[in-house]
């Protein structure tokens, strides 16, 4: 994924663009939010640098973060997930696909649940779950609206095998509770939303944006074509697909995402 | 008697198969003869009861998949027939379609009324291909939801069979919102204001088969399974090779018991020796009383408790640790 490369990059003056070939400075580049300016590529970002781009400066309080996943099924002897566990923690000093925590926007706390596509392609297992349920149930208890931003392209995590796939029952049914009570819930679909996160909480906002030219769907492009045996159209299962199919409220780009959930929230909360 | 796992379910019954035949040749031959061969006849039904619960005792997980997917293994369309006096199909989401890979309706066992929805698959190539092999569009879970807040309104309790490789992966799937569908079904049913039994009576297929078994009871058929992704998904990513998909069946955890040990299956149901396919009868008998019964138990608890426990239930399932040692701090 373009984020791990950003890593590596880190250390370089300028890269090529991975979409359009064009150069990228690396220090405009990050000013510019990570966006190729030239094909307007929207690159990965973690979830810290989601917070710094869009919530209020140093305003993030993390929250949960020492819940860790567990090897439920036993996975060890093909693939050890205990290990990949392991190690995935250490590189990226934080304990599953999800962080969750309170932010500021223009001063209104809120809480945000955002996933991170480098840790097992942010799949949803337990960990997950837990965490997005507990901001829902603490938003409710602080009266506080709730955004979360998905970037997972795994869906629910094989890894922890049907306890992955309850985690869509667990977190859906916390935001009905939340949101029938009148709880505001803003969802942002980053690139790649797909499987069991697209089809569980991540769908359930109230308002839905999602990011220019993410993948957004339920299967991914491969098992179609695989399945019926065809090349799909041009621009299938995009953001703006899913915007003309009528699946989400707008897009809007990175640079204007915070001054539009300022509003979304003046509007609908204040 | 030991059994191969590396054999494919088929293989495992040939021997069966050719017993029976041998049977039915005797059958025949003492009919049309007049010769008595009682002996020999009970003689080669023992050993074909023998057989089968050597044989279907002692299966790997990936076998028992096959099992679940077995051509002859009765689905919908057959209890519909087997176990209700009267069904009444509703048709239609009133949006787009009519989906017939999921049965919807009003039906009877005595004088218990429910409502029905059930995931089919056909019998027939002919059916197969109209119930799409039981893989279901955006509308046909809009229709269940519809179809569930109908019975809601006029107080029918629901029972939903569970029977599908998945939802369907297609461009109008897509287009239509596959993902959001199931979303909704989840969200709307995790609250709905009846009685909800949901019995996988085959394949359950990972979030095709979520939207629509979010219910106050999950139980399934003693051959049956549920999982995230199917068995060859799993090979394909894990090992790029969908034919390990044995392996994968393995550590899936998908059979019933382990799904029970895990806290998602409430009810494990016995099928009849040798498997559901070899007697849909006793198995329609064995699920009709169990629906009575539980439906009959789930009626009896008071609304508030059945929402506050069903809620419970899926709040819990999850396993993890709370420790700080794994993270350096971020900020």
């Amino acid at each position: 994924m373009g984020s791990t490369k950003n890593d590596q990059q880190v250390h370089q003056a300028w890269f090529k663009c991975e979409k359009c070939g064009n150069i990228i400075y690396y220090r405009e580049f990050k000013e510019v939010l990570d966006i190729c300016q030239s094909c307007s590529y929207h690159y990965p970002l973690t979830p810290q640098r989601w917070i710094d781009c869009i919530f209020d400066e140093d305003s993030f309080e993390e929250l949960d973060r020492q819940i860790a996943s567990v090897d439920i099924l036993g996975f060890a002897e093909q693939i050890n997930y205990s290990n990949k566990l392991r190690e995935l923690r250490s590189k990226f000093e934080q304990n599953d696909a999800i962080i969750t925590g309170t932010v500021e926007l223009d001063s209104q706390t809120a809480y945000v649940g955002i996933t991170d596509s480098r840790f097992l392609m942010g799949s949803m297992g337990s960990v997950v779950g837990e965490k997005i349920s507990r901001i829902f149930e603490y938003a409710h208890d602080a009266g506080c609206p709730v955004i979360t931003i998905t970037t997972s392209g795994g869906g629910a995590r094989m890894h922890e095998g049907a306890i992955s796939l309850m985690q869509m029952v667990k977190t859906s049914q916390a935001v009905r509770k939340y949101r029938s009570n009148g709880g505001l819930y803003i969802s942002i679909l980053a690139n790649p939303t797909m499987a069991g996160v697209m089809a569980s909480f991540a769908a359930l906002g109230d308002i839905i944006i999602a990011e220019p030219k993410a993948l957004i769907g339920f299967t991914g492009p491969r098992v179609i074509e695989q399945t019926i045996k065809q090349s799909l159209p041009p621009g299938f299962q995009t953001s703006e697909f899913m915007l003309q199919h009528g699946f989400v409220d707008m897009i809007v780009e990175r640079k204007g995402m915070r001054s539009m959930l300022t509003k979304l929230v003046d509007y609908l909360w204040l | 008697m030991a059994i191969d796992p590396a054999k494919s379910l088929k293989e495992l019954e040939t021997p069966i198969i050719e017993l029976e035949k041998r049977l039915n040749d005797l059958l025949e031959f003492s009919k049309r003869t007049g010769v008595n061969l009682d002996d020999k006849i009970r003689q080669l039904e023992d050993e074909i009861k023998f057989v089968v619960r050597g044989i279907y005792s002692k299966l790997t997980p990936w076998q028992r998949v096959q099992l679940a997917r077995h051509p002859n293994r009765p689905e919908t369309t057959d209890y519909i027939r087997l176990i209700f006096d009267d069904f009444i199909e509703l048709k239609g989401d009133r949006y787009f379609a009519d989906d017939p890979a999921c049965a919807c309706g009003l039906a009877k066992i005595g004088d218990l009324k429910l409502f029905l929805i059930g995931q089919r698959k056909g019998s027939t190539m002919e059916a197969r291909l109209k119930y799409n092999f039981g893989s279901m569009h955006p509308e046909g879970y809009r229709k269940a939801l519809r179809k569930m807040e109908i019975a809601e309104k006029f107080g029918l309790p629901v029972i939903s069979f569970v029977n599908t490789p998945g939802a369907y992966p297609g461009i109008g799937a897509e287009e239509r919102g596959q993902a959001w569908a199931i979303a909704e079904n989840i969200f709307e049913m995790s609250d709905i204001k009846i009685p909800h039994l949901s019995i996988i009576i085959g394949e359950g297929g990972s979030g095709g088969a979520l939207g629509i078994c979010v219910a106050d009871k999950l139980s399934i058929l003693e051959n049956a399974y549920l999982s995230v992704i199917s068995p060859e998904g799993c090979a394909a990513i894990l090992w790029k090779d969908s034919s390990k998909a044995d392996l994968a069946a393995n550590m899936l955890k998908l059979v019933p018991e382990e799904l029970r040990k895990l806290g998602i299956i409430d009810d494990i149901i016995q099928e009849p020796a040798g498997g559901a396919h070899r007697n849909p009868s006793k198995m329609g008998e064995i699920l009709k009383n169990y629906i009575v019964s539980t439906i009959k138990h789930l009626q009896s608890i008071p609304l508030d408790k059945l929402l506050e426990r069903r809620w419970e239930k899926y709040r819990n399932i999850g396993k993890f640790i709370e420790e700080e040692s794994a993270v350096a701090g971020l900020y």
